[in-house]
C-alpha cells in the first residue's frame, strides 16, 4: 500500500466508560481509498471505537492515539471532526421530531462546507441522490427519523453521508435489521459512493458477515474483547462464518499468554 | 463538554427590544389607583355615562377580590408603584407623519410602518396607554370593515359597541378583568360584516415605553356571519430594574359560520408582569384559534380560551411559552363545550431554561347538553437544563358521558444522543440545540404567517445564542 496516504492511524488506543475499560490497546491503520471491515462478537467493543473516532463524550481515551489525515483527533470536538469530512453512520440514529431531512441536512452541508449553499442547488443535489438511494421525493420533507423504519433510518444514514462526502466513512452495523433488498440499496448506496469519491476510507462494522457478500472489503479485522486480534483479506470473513468467534478468542488467550 | 458550560452559552437575555426613549406625555397619572384616577380616565376620554359608571364598578369589583393564589406569585406586584393612565399625544394618527416623531421612531424601530407596507391589512399602534395610530386598507374599510381604536369604537360605533362589550368577559370575572374594565385604556375595536374576509392579518402593536407604567388594553373583536379575520398583536418594552404591569382584556365575538384567528407574539421585557384575560364566544359552526407565543415577560398568567356555544362550533388552542432564567409562564387555555358537535384542540409547548418555570394550566368543560363533544390536549415541555421546572395542571369536568376526551403529555429534555448525533453532522453545539427546540415548537410555528415564523425562529435562536468553546 505504498504510496497511499494515511487517512486514520489509531495506536495502541485504551478507552473506558464510567471507569469500565473497554478498548484495551487498538493498533489500525486506514489508508486513503481503501475500505475495511471490522468484525467481531457482541460488546468486543466495535461500536465503541466507532463512537470514540466520531468523538462521543461518554468515553474516555485512557491512553494511546487517534491521527486522522495526519492530525490528532483527540483533541477536536465532536462538530469539528465531522466538518473535516468524518461521517458516522449511526446504529440507532437519533429522531429530531420537527425538523425535515432537508432542512436537516441544508444545515449540515453549510457546515461542512462552511458556505451557505443555495437552495436550488441543494435540492438539485438531493435529488440526485435520494434517486440513488431509491427512495421516494417526499422522504426529504419528512422529520428526520421521525417514525421510520429500521430500513428507512439506515437509508437515511447513506443519504446523508452521500450528501455530505466525507474523507472517512464509519459505518456501525449499518446492516443491522435490514431486509435483503434494503440491504443490497445500502450497499449499492455504499459502492456508488466509494467509486466516486476514490480517496473515501470506510470502516464497515458489522457482526455478520452477510454485508460483505455486496460490500468487498480490502481488508478484514477481528475485534475480540476490545483488541483486534487478526487481520487479513476477505479470506478471513469467510473462514469466520464457518469457524466463528469462539476460535479466535482461543487466538487471543494463546497470544496473550 | 462540561455540562454547565453548554448551559451558559445558551445565555437568552439578550433583548434586543429594550432600547427606551425618553418619556413623552401630555398626561400622567397619579402613581397608584383611586376612585379619582378612574373618574378621570373617563373623563378625559369624554365618555358616556354608563361608560363611567361601568369603570367605577369595575373598580369596585375589583377592590373586592383577593389576589388570585393559585398561579404565579404575584407578590411582588406593587400597585402603589404603578402609573394606570398615561396619554402619550392629543389625538391618533391615520398618517404615520400624523405620529409624534419621537414615538413614530419607536416603531420604525420596531419595524412596524415596513411590516404595514408589506404584510398586513392594517395597523394599530399603542403607545403608553393610548392608540397613537390605526390605519386599515381602503378596500377593506369600503367592505365595510371596521378597525378603530376601543375609544373610536364607542365614539362611534355606540351600539354596536354596547351590545357586545363586556359580554364575553364581565368585570366579575376575575381581579384583574375587574382592574381593566375600570382603567381600561387603548386597544383596538374590530367589525368584519358579514361574508366578508380579511384574508391578510390585521395587527396590533403594544409598546410600553415608561417605567413603572400599567397597560390595560382593551380589545373588542366581532366576526359577523361568515366572516373571516386573522389578527396578531405583539408587545415589547423596555428593560427596566422595576416592574411594569400590562393586563389587558380581549373579548372576541365569532358569529355563526365566522373564522377568527388571533395571534400573539408575546416579547415584554423581563421586567413585565403580564396579566391577561381573552376569550372567544363561538356561535353555530363557527370557528376560532387562538395561537399565543408567550416569550417576555417576568411573570405571564394567560389562558385563551373558547365559548363553544353553538352546533358544531370549534376551537383551537397552540400556546407556546418559553420561561428563561427569572421567569414563569403561567399559560394554557380553556375550552368550553356548551353546545352539541362541538370540538376543541390544545396544544401547549413549553421550553424552560436555567431557574425558568412554565406551567400549563387548562380546562376542557363539557356541559349537560353538550352532546358528542370532543376535545384533545396534548402539552409538550422541553426542559433545557437541570434548574429548569416545568409543571402540568390539566382540569377536566365531563357532564355528558358521549364526549370523546383525549389528553397526552410530555416531558422531555435534549438527549445526549440526540446532540451527538446533529453535532456528528457538523452542527455546533448551540446550533444542534436551536435545531432540537426549533422542530419541538415546529407543530405551532407552522401556522404562523412566514414573517411571524421566521421572526418566531430568529426570537428562538437568539435565546439559544451563544459561543460555545
Amino acid at each position: 500500500m505504498t504510496g497511499k496516504k494515511e487517512l486514520l492511524v489509531i495506536e495502541d488506543l485504551h478507552a473506558a466508560v464510567e471507569g469500565n475499560e473497554i478498548l484495551r490497546g487498538v493498533d489500525l491503520t486506514i489508508h486513503e481509498g481503501e475500505l475495511h471491515a471490522l468484525m467481531g462478537p457482541n460488546g468486543s467493543g466495535k461500536s465503541t471505537l466507532a463512537k470514540i473516532v466520531a468523538g462521543h463524550p461518554a468515553y474516555a481515551v485512557t491512553k494511546g492515539s487517534i491521527r486522522y489525515r495526519g492530525e490528532d483527533l483527540l483533541g477536536l470536538e465532536v462538530d469539528e471532526r465531522a466538518r473535516k469530512g468524518l461521517f458516522l453512520a449511526f446504529q440507532y440514529p437519533s429522531e429530531i421530531p420537527g425538523v425535515t431531512i432537508a432542512q436537516f441536512l441544508r444545515h449540515a452541508k453549510s457546515a461542512r462546507t462552511g458556505e451557505d449553499i443555495s437552495v436550488l442547488d441543494f435540492y438539485d443535489d438531493l435529488k440526485v441522490a435520494m434517486q440513488k438511494l431509491d427512495v421516494d421525493e417526499k422522504f426529504a420533507e419528512r422529520f428526520v427519523n421521525d417514525g421510520f423504519s429500521g430500513g428507512e433510518k439506515k437509508r437515511n444514514e447513506i443519504l446523508q453521508m452521500a450528501m455530505l462526502k466525507p474523507n472517512l466513512a464509519l459505518l456501525d452495523e449499518t446492516d443491522s435489521g435490514l431486509d435483503i433488498d434494503a440491504l443490497k440499496i445500502v450497499s449499492d448506496g455504499v459502492n456508488t459512493l466509494h467509486r466516486e469519491r476514490e480517496h473515501l476510507g470506510v470502516l464497515i462494522i458489522t457482526h455478520y458477515q452477510r454485508i460483505l457478500n455486496y460490500i468487498q472489503p480490502d481488508f478484514v479485522h477481528v475485534m475480540v474483547d476490545g483488541k483486534i486480534v487478526r487481520s487479513g483479506d476477505r479470506e478471513l470473513a469467510t473462514h469466520l462464518e464457518t469457524e466463528g468467534y469462539e476460535s479466535m478468542r482461543g487466538q487471543l488467550t494463546a497470544a496473550g499468554s | 463538554m462540561p455540562k454547565d458550560q453548554n448551559v451558559a452559552a445558551l445565555n437568552l437575555d439578550d433583548y434586543k427590544y429594550g432600547f427606551k426613549d425618553p418619556d413623552s406625555y401630555v398626561f400622567k397619572s397619579e402613581k397608584g389607583l383611586s376612585r379619582q384616577i378612574v373618574e378621570q380616565i373617563s373623563e378625559m376620554k369624554e365618555e358616556p355615562d354608563w361608560m363611567r359608571k361601568f369603570r367605577l364598578k369595575g373598580l369596585e369589583i375589583y377592590e373586592s377580590k383577593p389576589v388570585p393564589k393559585w398561579g404565579a406569585d404575584l407578590s411582588g406586584l406593587n400597585m402603589d408603584e404603578i402609573y394606570f393612565y398615561v396619554k402619550p399625544s392629543e389625538g391618533e394618527g391615520r398618517t404615520w407623519d400624523e405620529v409624534p416623531e419621537d414615538i413614530k421612531r419607536t416603531f420604525d424601530r420596531l419595524g412596524i410602518p415596513e411590516a404595514e407596507q408589506k404584510s398586513l391589512s392594517g395597523v394599530g399602534a399603542q403607545y403608553e396607554s393610548e392608540m397613537v395610530y390605526h390605519r386599515i386598507k381602503d378596500d377593506l374599510a369600503a367592505q365595510g370593515v371596521i378597525f378603530d381604536s376601543i375609544e373610536d369604537g364607542l365614539k362611534k360605533h355606540p351600539d354596536l359597541f354596547k351590545r357586545y362589550f363586556a359580554t364575553v368577559i364581565p368585570p366579575h370575572d376575575n381581579k384583574y378583568a375587574a382592574l381593566n374594565s375600570a382603567v381600561w385604556s387603548g386597544g383596538s375595536f374590530i367589525y368584519v360584516p358579514p361574508g366578508v374576509e380579511v384574508d391578510i392579518p390585521l395587527q396590533a402593536y403594544f409598546r410600553v415605553n415608561s417605567e413603572n407604567l400599567g397597560q390595560f388594553e382593551r380589545t373588542l373583536i366581532i366576526a359577523d356571519e361568515g366572516s373571516k379575520l386573522h389578527y396578531i398583536e405583539g408587545c415589547t418594552a423596555p428593560t427596566y430594574s422595576t416592574d411594569s404591569f400590562h393586563s389587558g382584556v380581549i373579548e372576541i365575538i365569532v358569529n355563526r359560520g365566522a373564522n377568527v384567528r388571533y395571534t400573539t407574539i408575546q416579547n415584554w421585557s423581563n421586567n413585565m408582569y403580564n396579566l391577561v384575560t381573552q376569550r372567544a364566544r363561538v356561535e353555530e359552526d363557527a370557528r376560532m384559534a387562538w395561537l399565543d407565543g408567550n416569550l417576555g415577560s417576568k411573570i405571564t398568567m394567560k389562558y385563551p380560551s373558547c365559548y363553544l356555544m353553538g352546533r358544531g362550533a370549534s376551537g383551537e388552542i397552540m400556546s407556546i411559552a418559553y420561561a428563561g432564567p427569572g421567569q414563569h409562564q403561567d399559560a394554557g387555555g380553556k375550552m368550553v363545550h356548551a353546545a352539541p358537535h362541538t370540538t376543541s384542540e390544545i396544544i401547549s409547548k413549553s421550553i424552560s431554561k436555567g431557574a425558568g418555570r412554565s406551567t400549563y394550566r387548562g380546562l376542557v368543560q363539557v356541559q349537560k347538553g353538550a352532546h358528542n363533544a370532543s376535545s384533545n390536549v396534548e402539552c409538550d415541555a422541553l426542559l433545557l437544563d437541570e434548574n429548569a421546572r416545568t409543571d402540568t395542571y390539566p382540569y377536566i369536568e365531563i357532564d355528558e358521558n358521549d364526549a370523546s376526551i383525549g389528553h397526552e403529555a410530555t416531558v422531555s429534555k435534549i438527549g445526549d444522543e440526540q446532540l451527538f448525533y446533529l453535532m456528528q453532522r457538523g452542527l455546533a453545539d448551540d446550533e444542534a440545540r436551536t435545531m432540537v427546540v426549533r422542530g419541538f415548537i415546529e407543530p405551532i410555528s407552522k401556522h404562523l404567517p412566514l414573517e411571524y415564523a421566521v421572526e418566531l425562529n430568529r426570537l428562538v435562536e437568539l435565546e439559544m445564542e451563544g459561543s460555545v468553546g
